[in-house]
């Protein structure tokens, strides 16, 4: 497509062109002026494009042909977990009797989907260390505020209204302390050590009776596992606060070590990292909530429950704390059809094997790469790592740079610029689909680069060469925002 | 046991592990306390090959009875209509599905343009001059949009009509509480909003007023007046819209909609239990830099050629944190992307096309079951869902229509006791003639 601009959808259209097909309609035809008062009758059609279906099909298929994803090639974006999607998971989603049901069919038509949503929360509490669990977030940033609702709701049943603030790490996911201003707290950042964790005797002062709960995920976002997760806890839980786990890097931890067993209140998972279900180009997502016991009164109605071997879901009045209902209907259910059907073509096996190749792959790559980046921490990473792009920056080479010149190898590169207290940071996930030709490749690539941005720095600060657009103009694009196609 | 998803093999392992420069896969774990590592096997079923796992699939999916074979009249906020085959083999093509969030524009202009594109077909729907990239739903899309409402206004309090569905309704009271918002309702009148309660809660502390049109019940309401009494005190006029009715409805940007959301499910996206949908959210542009979520805009690249990339991010989480005011990450993208094929492939004509095959279906069916006896508890005008009372509990019709191959309409005594005959009746394209007259047979044989 590098001949001309590629063209909107808008662009092709052309008057009295169609790409669909209805019957012609089979019932006396009256005016829509009759039916509706005159002012509510649309005057002007909307200027939707008139294309025919080949049309159609070309103009998506040359966009997907500008589109990278996990099939397309190698994409380690850090705390991401862009591993393989499986195909099959996208054939039993599609059965009509998942695609095709209706949220409000009596609950006897639906026993098949209630089944499995229920052994989905079962899997996810087990893998959790949980004892219960609600499938109703749509992602992870909604998970978290509904666990922290949870939190917040707990500490209000005991009389406890003083408890405003919610402490994340400096390292953490900016929805932390998203989450915890949405959900009504104060967010304080506990800082990190040098060896990249938590810093005990600052989580000791920032602790207190304000403390509502402290946010976690565990490994942090720079791959490394909090050693002193058990004493973290016992500050937290003195002080009356609870631990909230943030999921997102979980593909670390499955069948190793659980949440609840380091001592944590509350879970989200993201279906959509570490049980395989496809991102979507940005979503949808799937962010289950699991909690202990003492919360589990709280969670958002309703929960499917099993009696007699009959799936219904609990009434409202058998949760009358509950903070609520926080998304219509079960959830993303043909998101967690996909996980369940990963959870069972695995096993308990599976899922720990899933976790040390993620952990193993990640350790190769960083320490085959540590000699030509800046490795910040000494031990071993978790499921993903970083590098500080700092020595290149000292040519004149910034991670942006690189990140840009990754492209042109065909691949994704890294999450950049994040974590916030690495400088230059360059964010690894590998996961544990990928080969190790694959990450070999991918290792000489980096190679080659940190030895361009010594001998021909502009190589790589003019990258990329081989996309099908050079760098774009953000700035333009911010300045003076054009957010939707105008005729011209 | 052999894992296909899992391609390390043991030769590849221990030439990674002699690289790390440690003996075992476990010891790459020595840093987690040995109180909390995990040393069981995690109590799962066992894992299946994957022809047992499709079986068993099968097997699951079997036990419920789908809109495929059955014919139906629910509604209520999801809806069974005309999916075009091309939109699952466009979302099937997995360089989309496959992909994340379009960080590095370079190798994401497929997406990035796909939501361009969106982005325009919500505008020309909703008559409004900027849309987002996508909301989980419709429900949390309603509720987003009071929460800007009370950032942009400083006032407290959101007026909801009770016509708008009742689990939007309780999503709203959810995250309202999560930031200290009071949610006041507006009651009903005759199945659209009561104006005379409006105008009594309506004051200085209103942030915005949040009505759906057609609403829950399938009525139009009065958006002219609604909007009068909004902006009397510079309050934001909310308005969530089934975006098919636009087809033939004039759009809410008509009357002066500050915000108007929904859920574009109707479009090229099944019911799939309630989830996966897509909600959008669209504002007049004085609120473009107050709108959460992901905004796609054009630009060109270093040779001026144009190009499109996520833009005006300093509204969002991963730069604002704690001072965002939305926490939205992950979105519904490929939803986003069927409804947009969708949209592309009924296009100008069909969106009328389809819409106006609604309303008609719609109102035969209403004029049929009146001539059969059975009331419309509401004379309003409606677009493709109506209220019938049917003379017995719709619980018990329901179970009946069962037998005969029919899903019955929602059974309004599930959200309020006293309505337990009233069933809310949604007809789209998909439904026959044939089939309408049968529904309506059948409840006359059932009464």
């Amino acid at each position: 497509m590098s001949e001309k601009q590629h063209a909107l959808i808008f662009e092709l259209s052309e008057p009295g062109r169609v790409s669909y097909s209805l019957p012609d309609l089979d019932v006396p035809e009256q005016s829509i002026g009759e039916l509706v008062p005159t002012n509510y009758v649309r005057e002007e059609p909307p200027d939707l494009p008139e294309v025919s279906e080949l049309q159609l099909m070309r103009h998506y298929t040359s966009l997907s042909n500008r589109n990278h994803g996990v099939d397309s090639g190698f994409y380690p974006l850090g705390s991401c977990t862009m591993k393989y999607n499986p195909k099959v998971h996208e054939d039993v989603a599609r059965l009509p009797g998942f695609a095709h049901i209706h949220p409000y069919q009596p609950v006897s038509t639906v026993q098949g989907a209630l089944e499995l949503m229920y052994e989905l929360q079962n899997s996810l509490a087990e893998i959790t260390g949980m004892d219960e669990v609600t499938l109703q977030s749509a992602a992870g940033a909604q998970g978290e505020w509904t666990g922290l609702m949870l939190i917040r709701a707990f500490h209000e049943a005991n009389g406890d209204f003083q408890r405003t603030k919610v402490i994340v790490p400096d390292s953490a996911h900016g929805t932390n302390p998203a989450s915890a201003t949405v959900a009504g707290f104060d967010a304080v950042t506990v800082k990190s050590n040098d060896r990249g964790l938590v810093d005990l005797d600052h989580l000791k002062e920032v602790v207190g009776n304000d403390t509502a709960a402290l946010m976690l995920t565990n490994p942090n976002t720079l791959g490394l596992f909090e050693e002193e997760i058990v004493e973290m806890a016992k500050v937290v839980h003195e002080a009356g606060g609870k631990l909230y786990y943030d999921g997102a890097n979980s593909n670390a931890i499955l069948g190793i070590t659980r949440p609840g067993d380091m001592g944590f209140d509350v879970v989200h998972l993201n279906l959509h990292k570490t049980f395989t279900t496809p991102h979507g180009g940005g979503g949808p997502g799937s962010g289950p909530v699991g909690v202990k016991e003492e919360l589990a009164r709280f969670l958002p109605v309703p929960t499917v429950v099993k009696e007699e071997g009959y799936y219904r879901f609990n009434r409202e009045s058998e949760r009358p704390d509950s903070i609520g209902r926080i998304k219509p209907y079960y959830g993303n259910f043909g998101i967690n059809v996909r996980a369940y059907t990963y959870i069972r073509t695995m096993g308990a096996e599976g899922l720990r094997k899933v976790s040390e190749n993620a952990v193993l792959n990640a350790n190769y790559m960083m320490r085959r790469l540590a000699p030509y980046f800046d490795a910040p921490y000494e031990q071993h990473c978790k499921h993903e790592f970083v590098l500080s792009g700092r020595k290149q920056k000292k040519l004149g080479v910034r991670t942006l740079d690189i990140a840009k010149r990754l492209l042109d190898f065909g691949y994704h590169p890294p999450t950049i610029y994040f974590p916030l207290n690495v400088d230059e940071c360059m964010m690894v996930e590998p996961t544990e689909t990928e080969t190790k030709e694959t990450l070999d490749a991918f290792i000489d690539a980096m190679i080659q680069i940190a030895k361009e941005a010594e001998e021909e720095p502009e190589t790589v600060q003019e990258a990329p060469h081989e996309t099908v657009l050079g760098r774009l103009d953000e700035t333009t694009a911010a300045r003076k925002p054009v957010l939707r196609y105008q005729k011209s | 046991m052999n894992y296909r998803y899992l391609p390390t093999t043991d030769r590849d392992q221990q030439k990674m592990l002699d690289e790390i420069g440690v003996e075992q896969v476990e010891d790459l774990f020595a840093d987690i306390p040995a109180g909390v590592r995990y040393k069981e096997d995690l109590q799962l079923p066992p894992s299946l090959s994957e022809p047992e796992l499709v079986k068993h699939l099968q097997g699951l999916a079997k036990r419920n009875i789908d809109t495929n074979d059955y014919v139906s009249f629910l509604g209520a906020g999801v809806y069974e209509h005309y999916i075009p085959s091309v939109v699952n083999h466009v979302i099937s093509r997995s360089e989309f599905y496959t992909a994340y969030t379009p960080y590095q524009p370079e190798i994401s202009q497929g997406e990035l343009q796909a939501i361009f594109e969106f982005q325009t077909m919500i505008c020309e729907l909703t008559g409004m001059e900027v849309a987002n990239s996508s909301m989980y739903d419709g429900s949390t899309a309603l509720a987003e949009a009071a929460m800007m409402s009370v950032g942009q206004t400083k006032k407290n309090t959101v007026l909801v009509s009770e016509s708008v569905h009742p689990e939007a309704l309780q999503v709203l009271k959810t995250v309202a509480k999560g930031q200290n918002v009071e949610v006041k309702t507006v009651s009903i009148a005759n199945g659209t909003t009561d104006l005379n309660d409006l105008k009594e809660k309506y004051d200085d502390d209103t942030a915005c007023v949040l009505v759906q049109h057609p609403n829950f019940f399938g009525h139009l309401e009065d958006l002219e007046a609604v909007e009068k009494v909004v902006h009397e005190k510079k309050s934001l006029f909310v308005v969530s819209s089934n975006p098919l009715s636009l087809g033939v409805l004039q759009p809410p940007g008509h009357f002066g909609a500050d915000v108007v959301v929904g859920d574009v499910q109707p479009f090229g996206i099944p019911s799939q239990y309630g989830g996966p949908h897509c909600g959008y959210f669209a504002v007049a542009k004085k609120f473009m830099r107050k709108v959460p979520g992901r905004l796609v805009g054009q630009t060109k690249d270093e040779n001026g050629k144009r190009g499109f990339v996520l833009t005006l991010q300093a509204r969002e989480q991963h730069i604002r944190r704690d001072k965002a005011t939305s926490n939205i990450c992950s979105n519904q993208a490929l939803n986003a992307l069927a409804a947009s094929v969708a949209m592309s492939a009924l296009g100008k004509k069909g969106v009328q096309d389809m819409a106006n095959q609604n309303i008609q279906k719609a109102h035969y069916a209403k004029n049929r079951l009146n001539e059969a006896g059975f009331s419309t508890v509401y004379e309003q005008p409606f677009f493709n869902e109506f209220v019938v009372d049917v003379k017995k509990t719709v619980a018990e019709v329901n179970e009946e229509l069962l037998k005969r191959g029919m899903l019955g309409g929602f059974d309004l005594g599930s959200i309020d006791q006293k309505r337990e005959n009233q069933m809310l009746i949604a007809v789209t394209e998909l439904r026959t003639k044939e089939e309408i007259d049968r529904f309506v047979d059948g409840l006359e044989e059932i009464v």
